[in-house]
């Protein structure tokens, strides 16, 4: 493999703040947590920084969706003078922002950047349930959501749970496999202390649970949070004097069929398939050196396809690939989503998988540590959009 | 229904789709040089690239390419459950639209079903709702 971008950077820290279900603090308040425990970790001081990036950055959304804007945080941090920022609301899945801080080092734009994501998604959803009120409605929807709220597609569950139909017609997926991913993230968020929701659950606690939106239940769909997650990346020269460094082997990285949730021509039909080979066209490393993957489970059938598009198995066999556990517990080859994943350890929007397969290449994570870690698969995004990185212990 | 959905705002880049109800009519934006129909709509044709397209009336039919029964009360004016279906229109393979499928029990709603287009009024604009073709 010639010389890559990615091995002119590391991710040299990694932070969280509070996780919860409803905190009762604000965005930025949980960013800034996060972000001092990322550059503390890294082993710099805040006057190091000189780039902060925002995934997505205040844009309209629904209440508690987007955190604060990037500048916000560095004024909080006391930051500055920076020499990059920005926000990345659109891109190649929700870890755009993290790529973007990669190609900013790796440019020389910036020597350590600050890239952050927080949420108060739980809190914004209030106590009274669910609610998908969005300020586009206001005055009229334009852009791609006048093609679907109208209709009552008001919800990622509806675009996705239209997918998972098809693909239930065209390859038979029964709730019996779906289900082992929700059951497997739970059985590892019981070995995370952080997890939202740590009470194990069984198939059956699956089955009988109501549905959201067919075929997708209540467990299919992941957790809204109260959360941060925070990283540093820096140049790659950096590293030898830096505690925590984590490798960046490859990033895999796609936009791909038509920006709307309705326009796919088939059920596989994702830009997973295009980021996935992406990466592998990246880097030497292939799916056997692969330790632990994490792979994103906004709802359980996104990590269905990000198994087929990854190469895990082939097209309409993810159902029999997760089915019992086997080949994703702890203990399996690659274990999946050791943190608990989305599903139970609550909705950071792929950060918190990054962040998770960072620890595992550290071999911090304890309990749920996967032994001799070295290489970790993390993947983000759906539809159009997509996103997937291995990262390495450092060498 | 007597609550009001979301709604679209009429825009020079969609408004002839949310108004075709008007007339009865559902209209797709089509390429007047390669015949392709545009939907999203887009300036340019995106199979010649000509810039020369205008909306034209379909038949208002076509098959169920996927659906979901949306049991979550998510929105005040739709009761639940409902069924959002992506249709695939008769004039071209992958000409497919977001509705809601209406007059038609959730659990008789299958992959394949046909159906076709009536019109939902809110003022202006003209939800295009579709039905199983009548018997």
């Amino acid at each position: 493999m010639t010389a890559k971008y990615e091995d002119r950077v590391v991710i040299s820290g990694v932070g969280r703040s509070d996780i919860g279900r409803r905190l009762g603090r604000s965005e930025l308040d949980l960013a800034v947590q996060a972000s001092r425990d990322a550059i503390r970790d890294s082993g710099l001081s805040p006057a190091d920084i000189d780039g902060i990036i925002a995934w997505p950055g205040e844009t309209p959304a629904p209440s508690g969706f987007t955190g604060p804007a990037a500048l916000r945080v560095s004024d909080a941090l006391a930051l500055g003078p920076l020499t990059y920022h920005g926000a990345w609301t659109e891109g190649a899945s929700q870890l755009a922002g993290l790529m973007a801080a990669c190609h900013a080092v790796a440019s020389g734009a910036a020597r350590h950047v600050l890239v952050f994501r927080s949420t108060c998604e739980a809190s914004g959803q209030g106590g009274g349930g669910r609610s998908s009120a969005h300020p586009v409605d206001t005055g009229g929807i334009t852009g791609h959501l006048q093609w679907l709220r109208p209709f009552g597609a008001v919800s990622a569950a509806h675009w996705m749970a239209l997918m998972g139909t098809r693909y239930v017609h065209d390859y038979g997926l029964r709730p019996e496999q779906l289900g082992w991913v929700a059951v497997n993230a739970r059985a590892h968020a019981g070995l995370t202390p952080y997890a939202v929701y740590r009470d194990p659950i069984t198939i059956d606690d699956y089955l009988a649970s109501r549905i959201i939106t067919s075929p997708f239940r209540l467990y299919d769909c992941d957790v809204p949070a109260d959360a941060a997650i925070a990283f540093v990346i820096s140049a790659a020269e950096t590293a030898p004097d830096l505690p925590n460094p984590v490798g960046v082997e490859a990033i895999g990285a796609a936009f791909d069929g038509r920006p709307y949730w309705d326009q796919f021509r088939h059920s596989t039909d994702m830009a997973a398939h295009a980021a996935a080979r992406h990466l592998w066209s990246r880097t030497d490393l292939t799916l056997d050196d692969v330790d632990v993957a994490n792979l994103y489970d906004g709802f359980s059938f996104i990590t269905l396809c990000w198994l087929e598009a990854l190469g895990f198995c082939g097209p309409g066999e993810a159902g029999s690939y997760v089915e019992g556990r086997h080949n994703i517990r702890l203990g399996a080859k690659i274990p999946l989503n050791t943190g608990g994943g989305q599903l139970s350890g609550g909705r950071v929007h792929a950060h918190s998988l990054l962040y998770e397969s960072c620890l595992q290449v550290r071999g911090e994570c304890a309990e749920r540590q996967v032994p001799g870690a070295e290489v970790a698969l993390t993947s983000a995004g759906a539809g159009p959009l997509g996103g997937t990185l291995l990262v390495t212990k450092a060498r | 229904m007597t609550a009001t959905p979301p709604l679209p705002r009429l825009t020079p880049e969609s408004d002839f789709y949310w108004t075709g109800g008007a007339a009865g009519e559902l209209r797709i934006l089509r390429c007047r040089d390669c015949r392709h129909y545009a939907h999203p709509p887009t300036p340019l044709c995106r199979s010649c690239g000509s810039d020369d397209l205008a909306p034209e009336a379909v038949s208002g039919r076509g098959t169920v390419w996927t659906f979901t029964i949306s049991y979550q009360q998510l929105l005040p004016s739709l009761a639940t459950p409902y069924v959002v279906g992506i249709v695939e229109l008769d004039e071209q393979s992958d000409l497919h639209v977001t509705t809601r499928l209406v007059d038609v029990d959730p659990d008789d709603v299958a992959v394949g079903m046909p159906v076709e287009v009536r019109f939902e009024r809110h003022d202006e604009v003209y939800l295009p709702l579709f039905a199983p073709v009548a018997q």
